[in-house]
């Protein structure tokens, strides 16, 4: 057996959930899709005594979307996501982010709360939370709270969540432009791979092809997921050329300081950062272009 | 050392199966170590070869990313599932022979794995979605074009059973 013993508990309800996180505090840990908690465990780099089993909590598989976006329950399965059409309809990002999560066996099972909470810097969902501004509702034993990505992000593996709290559902906003285009791009030594840097983009436009909104993101290439709105913000109200979007997506790569690895040197990163946040907005304002 | 058990009662292969088992067990050593059923492989045992894949619930998972206590009330079939119920190859199989879609063996449990979710969820899949499908299954033999050929070939002869 490669993981250390621990005592497993199946949680009926996120009431009873909380109830156990409550009782074992930091020595228990969630097990939502295990599709890197157990690896981990595998790895022997994390020995919670107690795992709190939530895979079979009904209420944590619910999605529901509306005009104002799309509200996952933390539970529900990448897999599901992917296959919701309304929800493809309103925040197409997290179908295009999700085409490079994993594989199609890990995409079944792994879960979008699991991922978020994981909280690495080069997983894809959590960009596209910080670059969307999605909302976490957090819940405990002692009441809920809501925290925007931006706060939620705290490091590398590392969230706000307090050791009693559970991530219950995630709020990701539409935009109300019809004229929409995204984008989700990244270099992997293999496609599902971790990413060596990864760019997201999501660009709005009027009637005459100006851009009202503009949001760019990148993966990798930091403590946490990158967004940089003070920067797109230059580009509203312009129709953008494409040495416009060249100049964005070099300034945004300049901003980041990516670690070195195995796999990658942080010049590589953030040379990869800049040519690929560059992609990700061409794309992204193609799309969009596509919306008449 | 005493570790506690855990009842499960998982439908294995159309089988009603029980079991006391410690919660650190992996459903893929329960399903090799206790049951005997050692089609299904272990790999690298972290998520990354494919080797273990089975399905659970119909759909394609890894089985060492699941302890076998989290199966309990499921219902998982492995690739000794997939065959004829006298032991015959089932056409995904015989396909894989007829195009030399395997060499060393180790990998090709959980690439028909994989392979059967893919032809279940679509019976004409297109070669991107044989080879997105198997994307996640690590071959280190055939160079994977022979193993996209038989599920073709797969897919093809079904299609003429059908009809």
């Amino acid at each position: 057996m490669k993981s250390p013993p621990f005592e497993y508990a199946r949680a009926a309800s996120i009431d009873e959930a909380c109830a156990l996180l409550a009782q074992h505090g930091d020595a228990a840990k969630l097990l939502a899709g295990g599709q890197s908690l157990v690896p981990m465990m595998a790895m022997r780099l994390l020995r919670p005594a107690w795992l709190v089993d939530i895979n079979e909590i009904a209420a944590l598989k619910d999605i529901a979307v509306d005009e104002r976006g799309a509200r996952t329950a933390a539970c529900a399965r990448q897999v599901d996501i992917e296959r919701d059409t309304a929800l493809a309809a309103r925040v197409p990002l997290l179908g295009r982010a999700l085409a490079w999560v994993g594989h199609v066996q890990t995409r079944n099972r792994g879960t979008v709360g699991g991922s978020l909470a994981h909280a690495d810097p080069s997983a894809e969902l959590p960009l596209v939370a910080q670059l969307l501004g999605a909302k976490m509702r957090l819940r405990s034993a002692r009441g809920t709270r809501s925290v925007e990505a931006d706060a939620f992000f705290g490091g590398p593996m590392t969230t706000t969540l307090a050791p009693d709290e559970c991530l219950e559902v995630i709020e990701w906003p539409a935009w109300p432009e019809r004229r929409l285009g995204c984008a989700f791009v990244e270099t992997a030594a293999r496609h599902g791979d971790f990413a060596m840097a990864s760019a997201a983009a999501q660009i709005g436009l009027d009637a005459d092809g100006r851009c009202t909104r503009v949001a760019l993101g990148l993966g990798g290439v930091g403590m946490t997921p990158l967004a940089f709105p003070a920067l797109t913000a230059r580009l509203v109200g312009s129709r953008p050329t494409p040495a416009d979007l060249d100049d964005l997506a070099r300034d945004a790569a300049a901003q980041t300081e990516p670690n070195d690895d195995l796999h990658a040197s942080s010049e590589y990163r953030r040379h990869l950062a800049r040519v690929l946040a560059a992609r990700a907005l061409r794309a992204a304002l193609e799309d969009a272009e596509r919306e008449k | 050392m005493s570790e506690a058990l855990y009842p499960i009662t998982v439908e294995v292969n159309g089988v009603q199966r029980t079991a006391q088992v410690p919660a650190r067990l992996s459903l893929v050593d329960w399903l090799r170590d206790e049951l005997r059923l050692t089609g299904t492989h272990v790999g690298c045992e972290h998520g990354v070869c494919g080797a273990c894949s089975i399905l659970l619930d119909g759909e394609a998972v890894r089985a060492c990313l699941m302890y076998a206590v989290q199966a309990d009330a499921h219902r998982v079939t492995t690739v000794e599932g997939l065959a004829a119920p006298d032991g015959g190859l089932s056409v995904l199989q015989d396909s894989f022979c007829e195009a030399h879609g395997l060499q060393c063996g180790y990998c090709t449990s959980g690439m028909l794995v994989a392979a059967q979710a893919l032809l279940d969820a679509n019976p004409r899949p297109s070669d991107d979605e044989i080879r997105a499908a198997i994307g996640g299954n690590l071959c280190r033999c055939t160079g994977y074009q022979q193993i996209v050929e038989a599920i073709r070939l797969a897919a093809e002869r079904l299609q003429e059973k059908r009809a």
